[in-house]
């Protein structure tokens, strides 16, 4: 079964370029894979701006659980230590900085896996014979055989016309 | 092109590299057979965690009275060092998210040895509040949970903050040191077969190095970093006030959390130097950590160096300037009570020999630098001494003035500690890549593109 075409490009640019003319022709399920992050991939692929947003919730969220852990235990079983107002804000500063930071910590961990659909047991481009040059210093855009616009042959020569040197991944 | 000025720090990455070469250099430690000095080093490691063990045992069986600590001392040895672990896992943080925040590029090379080494410091750390519980199976009463007795933890005690404090700063790291392995874990994943490959691949989550992934861990990395530089600055401050609510003369100052902060930078990257410079010259990293890099550490060892150099003498000051007499005699105690060859020696390292510091003749002589940093943590470890056993044999009643001696259970439990440190990282840089593989790569490239 054919899974789909893995491209390799020598360069970054090559592979925005290559990005850039796939997305007009109207490619739609391809995937780009880089040894590292690549600046201005957000103006092809588009940006994920929700990550500071989540970050933000997480922390009003780890804030509300601070304090309402110090309030309610302290409400709880009241206790007088050093004459001490009951409800002594300036106290509970260090409990609550902590907590917030461990909450947005923990969950933004958790919720990047989630947005990366991580973790994933199996994914077809990395059952390319080559894959491991894509990790290393080349970079590759994984076309899927399911795009409505694939078609091997002619998907094949617009990568090769773009710069690319082009695998074929099928299942073994 | 144009012809262009070289990137300013294109001496961070020496030597003619590719990124195949590259990245097969910086996963040797990993790959090839291992040199003969790690085989000593896990072999020392192994066996002082084996009398670490021992000591445990000796502990849990027969108890703290198997300690020296007693009254007035009652923190003794375990407190001191749990005080110079916490402070010496500083670094690592400090390397990993500040230096991002501020974009040095020279942390590539140092992050991940260096939160690998906070992940094993502040494990051993966390061992000595425990095992000083006396009844460790109870560990679970420091935590909010709906008890028969009704009772909570104390939220005004700087003790309770401590214990979200300590387990908040492990968290981060761990997290911290796995978020950055991810990616190398993959490629690991790729290149490796077997057990190894089974590992990888589990631990690796199925990353794929999707662009759009790479995006968002980029913004999350970025954000942690962020988050875990106050977190830095806050655990040691909390430490702090573990004595600073105290009473007790020498403890009660209010200059105690920049103190300690300053303390565990300093320590922390004494620490690094340690590690750092046998590393380098058994793995011959010299050509991606580089004499530039370490002469920048040497720099930071020095400023937060001099930070703790001043309070020491600002201590002082203020115990004449309060006018408190218990203050003042504890002051003068230290200085000249049985215990001043601790003080002096204290004095001696992190005052004067600091200054060697400032001359780059000794910074750039690796000799020294090797030496002046075991020195430091000497030094940081008689720090700790004078502050919690110095100022406890000494309160406020001569009646209560008595010296502290540590029985071989307290000495064997730090020497446990150091070997269980030495033999985690010696394990840890055989399994994952000492330097990040996917970071120094990409410095790679963004030097040689400019």
């Amino acid at each position: 079964m054919l899974y789909g075409l893995m491209a390799y490009f020598d360069s970054a640019e090559r592979l925005l370029e290559a990005l850039r003319v796939l997305k007009e022709k109207g490619y739609r399920h391809l995937e780009a894979l880089t040894p590292n992050p690549v600046e201005g991939i957000e103006e092809v692929l588009g940006g994920d701006g929700r990550i500071p947003w989540i970050a933000f919730g997480l922390g009003v969220l780890g804030v509300g659980l601070g304090l309402f852990l110090q309030i309610y235990t302290t409400l709880d079983y009241p206790h007088n230590a050093g004459g001490k107002p009951l409800l002594g804000w300036p106290a509970f500063i260090p409990v609550t900085f902590e907590l917030t930071i461990l909450t947005i910590t923990v969950g933004i961990f958790l919720f990047l896996l989630y947005m990366n659909g991580l973790p994933l047991a199996a994914h077809p481009a990395v059952r390319a014979k080559e894959y491991v040059r894509v990790l290393l210093d080349e970079y590759g855009i994984f076309v899927y055989a399911t795009d409505p616009r694939f078609d091997l042959e002619g998907t094949r020569a617009l990568l090769r016309e773009l710069g690319a040197e082009v695998e074929e991944v099928r299942r073994d | 092109m144009a012809h262009k000025e070289p990137h300013p720090d294109h001496d961070l990455i020496q030597g003619e590299w590719t990124e195949k070469t590259l990245v097969e250099k910086l996963l040797e430690p990993v790959e090839k057979p291992a040199p003969r000095p790690w085989r000593v080093v896990v072999a020392v490691g192994a066996a002082l965690t084996l009398v670490w063990l021992y000591s445990l045992f000796v502990t849990f069986v027969k108890g703290l009275g198997t300690w020296g600590i007693n009254q007035p001392v009652a923190w003794g040895f375990d407190i001191v060092h749990f005080v110079w672990w916490i402070g010496i896992g500083h670094a690592g943080t400090l390397i990993s998210a500040i230096l991002v925040l501020m974009r040095q590029n020279w942390r590539d090379s140092l992050n991940r040895v260096t939160e690998a080494m906070t992940l094993f410091a502040v494990l051993a750390a966390a061992t000595y509040p425990l095992i000083h519980m006396g009844r460790p199976q109870l560990f679970y009463w420091v935590m909010p949970y709906p008890t028969h007795m009704a009772l909570w933890p104390q939220y005004k005690s700087p003790l309770s903050w401590d214990v979200l404090a300590i387990m908040t700063y492990l968290t981060i790291s761990t997290l911290f040191l796995y978020l950055g392995l991810i990616p190398d874990l993959a490629l690991l994943r790729e290149r490796s077969k077997g057990w190894r490959r089974k590992l990888y691949g589990w631990l690796s989550l199925g990353w794929t190095g999707n662009a759009v992934h790479w995006q968002r861990y980029r913004a999350v990395y970025v954000l942690l970093a962020g988050l875990a530089t106050p977190v830095v600055i806050s655990v040691h401050s909390v430490v702090s006030m573990d004595f600073a609510y105290g009473l007790v003369p020498g403890w009660h100052l209010t200059v105690f959390p920049p103190f300690f902060a300053a303390g565990a930078i300093y320590s922390g990257f004494a620490m690094a130097l340690t590690l750092i410079i046998p590393l380098r010259k058994w793995y011959r990293l010299e050509g991606v950590i580089t004499d530039r890099h370490l002469d920048w550490m040497a720099k930071v060892t020095l400023a937060s160096g001099l930070g703790v150099a001043y309070i020491y003498l600002l201590e002082i000051f203020i115990a004449w300037y309060a006018g408190e007499p218990a203050e003042w005699a504890q002051q003068l105690w230290r200085m000249t009570g049985p215990y001043a060859p601790y003080y002096w020696a204290m004095m001696l390292i992190n005052v004067v020999l600091l200054q060697t510091l400032w001359f780059p003749r000794f910074r750039k002589n690796l000799t020294w630098l090797f030496i002046f940093s075991i020195l430091a943590n000497v030094g940081m470890w008689l720090e700790r001494f004078v502050i919690v056993i110095i100022s406890l044999s000494h309160d406020f009643l001569p009646g209560n003035f008595h010296l502290y001696y540590p029985t071989w259970v307290d000495w064997t439990l730090f020497l446990g500690t150091i070997g269980f440190f030495l033999f985690g990282l010696a394990l840890f840089i055989r399994i994952f890549p000492p330097i990040a593989v996917a970071e120094m790569v990409h410095l790679f490239h963004r030097l040689r593109k400019h």
